[in-house]
């Protein structure tokens, strides 16, 4: 058992990895009501061609079977997970993303009753094909809700433009055709290889007794068995450093278009400090460049080519990473040619400490805002700790950060050459 | 001391209201800003919010002010609009860095004051009225926002569903207001209704985090100065007896090119939070469609496979249910008889002993959740200003506790559904140009 102290932060945690190689945390969090519990495994959509746990031959497994056995996990011979939950006045969800699936609950209540439930839902699954089935139909329509989402569709279709192979350009759901075919053999496959609990993290954030939480964690582990824990193998195919496709169209219902271009990052395979420090550094650069105080918003904005829904971020896991800026726009292809106009003159300035040190205050002071939620906090902690990160160093690696770093992302992340767009046009009638 | 520490000082016809807590790495300021919503003022009202948000005296553009923020620990700072009941509401809201978590601590507490009290009272001025370019900016930006309510098909339908069902009443206003007046309104014009909000509006300031109450209140009269005229209007609760009774439920259909259809139903309910049966109207809702155990979750969804979301909300103030769900377009009919009789079910009181215990637990962790967040307190806190009452937390629980099945089968009685809206779909949504 260890524990960690962020004197400046005011918070502790505490941790614990079990023989079976479960990792376990808690961070007490004193005057809140609730408790909130992610149990999360490094596995998802990404994940689709790897070496079955026990097996000698590769499999690869069809499109947004993650996201299916996160539904299907639910479901148990007694009945419906989430019915226990709320039986015990806690309120359960769950969701997919590209690497993780991570299944929680919150609750004012029974903190530990529910934690049991967490745990034994998680490690003990229990698919039917009758079951499998039925689930078809919901997912089906979950699948449609998205198609009929203009802003997941240019995002989706942005992250599509810019892969030839990696799976990231899958759907996370996959589509109405590709998970007609999942069974429950498959389901098992892929439950055996990425469950075990070596490669999971658990998580509890709240106003709890952490040693005893850890205490009980380890009781309830100890007395199941689990396969020797084994490196999972994935397969991904080699990713060229250009874009698959430079520029897509989307036509529907709409009144005003969207626009969204991204720039793909050529090397995505940092990890730990490295990994925090580039991402820290491209999103830092982000704000100087198109924050709301600076100088191009302000002009982007008076011209009309953005409004209240622009946004930016940057984003990298191991094997793919790219920047992406986009919103609601009248004009997308001039929206376009201004915001790569004004990357490529950014390069030419000199970087201004001002806006440096202003963009900076900005982050940190959202990083402090976001440590509210204890739901940021679990979620975030465990992405990072799958890339080897801890999210307590933000501040320190912020603070570290210098002006050379942002020119050297500057340079190196922002080539044209990595750029593509991707626009939900009006539909033409 | 109660679950929360809160405390209410009248001040030049503002209300402070100041929660003093340690739980934060921050300290919250809500400000909200109150009128009834009508067809005159409506868009002049969300041009507002977004004009006071872009400017003011002293740092009289988007960029200045946002540079201000930015340098105070980045300050965030936003207005926003909501409907409450027939109520109108602006809310101005900023949240900054507690200066004990901030490496070269500064003091940006009183900064922040002094910049919120700008945003409402010393907005950014050419000549006597509000400045040309930011208007003119933010009438572009409010015109798109109420443009791409269309492009998110459930809001649209929502929209749609509330214009057929309250055609007669101001509960039918959108609270971005209508497109086609946007660009009619003069800065003139909208200064002068400003100067109204200021004299009349009920407003109140919520002040949430690690705060002394005396030096807030004495920080909100050092900055807040509201003219000598100022007189708040009464409070306008709705009175839930007056709705309209119905005597046939309006069905109205809508084709778009979409590849689910999606279906509102709306209920009108006879009760809104000052009543004493709204506790029994909570878990009625809850037994209903507000969580994963509901009826309609588990009949639309689980049992027949119909849908992904189906669920029903509430509107505390107008006394209104609404269900929705994503469906296919040839399962209409069946879902909405499924959902009718759920809630005929619940009229002959079939509701088991677990669906009416859980949904109790699960509306208690709710709100204690809910308190956990700075907006989320200052909203549940806020609902007793828009009623005229006088609840705490405390007493609000143990109004849930009290709700016995009979009441619920009561409330189930009165719920009455008024109409149905379905946005069907032609299904080629979406085809992809290269």
């Amino acid at each position: 058992m260890g524990m960690k102290t962020f004197d400046q932060l005011d918070e502790t945690l505490h941790y614990d990895e079990l023989p079976n190689g479960l990792k376990v945390y808690v961070l007490e969090k004193k005057g809140f009501n609730k408790t909130y519990a992610t149990f999360t495994t490094h596995y998802g959509s990404v994940d689709n061609h790897f070496k079955p746990l026990g097996k000698d031959e590769n499999v690869k497994v069809p499109d947004g079977i993650a996201h299916f056995l996160e539904h299907k996990l639910f479901e148990k011979e007694h009945g419906d997970v989430f019915q226990d939950f709320s039986k015990q006045g806690a309120s359960a969800n769950a969701f997919t993303t590209f690497n993780r699936t991570a299944y929680l609950f919150s609750t004012t209540g029974d903190v530990k009753k529910n934690l049991t439930t967490l745990i034994d839902f998680v490690q003990e699954p229990y698919f039917t094909e009758k079951t499998v089935e039925k689930e078809k139909g919901i997912i089906g329509q979950e699948i449609r809700m998205y198609d009929d989402n203009p802003d997941w569709r240019v995002y989706f279709g942005l992250i599509e433009n810019m892969y030839h192979h990696h799976p990231v350009k899958i759907d996370i759901a996959g589509t109405e055709k590709s998970i007609a075919k999942i069974t429950k053999d498959d389901l098992y496959e892929c439950y055996e290889t990425f469950y075990h609990p070596s490669n999971m993290i658990l998580f509890i954030v709240g106003p709890v007794d952490a040693e005893d939480i850890l205490n009980f964690v380890k009781d309830n582990q100890s007395q199941k068995t689990f396969k020797e824990k084994e490196h999972i193998e994935r397969f991904f195919d080699e990713e060229p450093k250009t874009v698959a496709k430079t520029k897509k169209v989307i036509e529907m219902t709409v009144q005003t278009p969207k626009c969204y271009m991204g720039y793909k990052e050529a090397t995505p395979n940092r990890q730990g400090k490295d990994l925090m420090k580039h991402e820290l550094s491209v999103n830092l650069l982000l704000e100087m460049m198109f924050g709301k105080s600076s100088p191009n918003y302000e002009s982007l904005y008076e011209e009309g080519l953005i409004d209240q829904t622009f946004s930016f971020d940057y984003t990298e896991e191991n094997g793919f990473g790219f920047s992406m800026l986009g919103g609601d726009t009248g004009s997308p292809d001039e929206f376009v040619e201004r915001i790569s106009g004004m990357v490529e003159a950014f390069k030419q300035q000199s970087i201004d400490e001002d806006s440096f040190e202003r963009a900076r205050k900005k982050k940190i002071g959202a990083f402090l805002r976001s440590l509210n939620s204890p739901e940021f906090i679990a979620n975030q902690f465990t992405r990072y700790a799958f890339n080897e990160m801890d999210l307590f160093d933000v501040i320190p690696v912020f603070e570290s950060l210098t002006v050379r770093d942002v020119k050297e992302v500057l340079q190196n992340h922002f080539k044209k050459e990595a750029m593509t767009v991707c626009q939900v046009q009006k539909k033409k009638s | 001391m109660g679950i929360v520490n809160h405390k209410k000082t009248n001040l030049h016809g503002m209300t402070v209201h100041t929660i003093e807590t340690k739980k934060y790495k921050t300290t919250s300021f809500i400000l909200q800003v109150k009128e009834p919503i009508n067809e005159k003022n409506v868009t002049k009202r969300a041009l507002l919010a977004y004009v006071l948000q872009s400017g003011t005296k002293d740092f009289p553009s988007s960029k200045e002010l946002r540079s201000a923020l930015d340098d105070l620990y980045g300050a965030t700072l936003n207005a926003d609009l909501s409907k409450k009941g027939e109520n109108q509401v602006i809310s101005i809201r900023m949240e900054v860095a507690n200066e004990k978590f901030l490496s070269n601590s500064e003091h940006v507490l009183d900064k922040a004051f002094h910049l919120l009290s700008q945003v409402l009272l010393a907005p950014a001025l050419e000549g006597d009225v509000f400045k040309e370019g930011i208007v003119k900016k933010e009438k572009r930006s409010l015109k798109q926002q109420i443009e791409s309510i269309y492009d998110d098909k459930m809001r649209y339908a929502n929209k749609r569903l509330l214009e057929e069902m309250y055609d007669s009443e101001p509960y039918r206003l959108n609270v971005y207001g209508n497109g086609d007046e946007v660009d009619s309104i003069s800065s003139k014009e909208l200064f002068d209704y400003y100067q109204e909000v200021i004299k009349n509006d009920k407003i109140d300031l919520y002040v949430i985090g690690d705060i002394s109450t005396d030096e807030m209140v004495d920080k909100v009269s050092k900055h807040f100065r509201f003219s000598k005229d100022r007189k708040e209007d009464e409070a306008n609760a709705v009175n839930a007896a007056d709705e309209k009774r119905i005597s046939e439920v309006k069905e109205i259909f809508e084709e778009q090119d979409v590849q689910q259809g999606k279906l509102h139903m709306g209920y009108r309910t006879y009760t809104t939070y000052a009543d004493d049966d709204y506790f029994a109207l909570q878990v009625f809702n809850g037994i209903f469609g507000g969580f994963s155990h509901s009826k309609l979750f588990m009949n639309v969804r689980e049992k027949e496979s119909l849908a992904y979301y189906a669920a029903s909300r509430f509107e505390s103030h107008k006394g209104a249910v609404f269900v929705m769900s994503g469906i296919e377009t040839a399962n209409y009919e069946k879902a909405v008889k499924i959902i009718k009789e759920q809630h005929e079910e619940m009229k002959k009181g079939n509701i088991t002993e677990s669906e009416f215990e859980q949904t109790k637990a699960m509306i208690n962790n709710q709100v204690l959740e809910t308190i956990d967040h700075p907006i989320g307190l200052s909203e549940v806190l806020y609902h007793n200003v828009v009623a005229g009452t006088d609840r705490s937390i405390e007493e609000w629980m143990e109004g849930i506790k009290k709700v016995t099945k009979d009441d619920v089968v009561a409330v189930a009685k009165k719920v009455t559904l008024d109409t149905i809206f379905f946005l069907k779909g032609a299904g080629t949504n979406g085809n992809e140009n290269v």
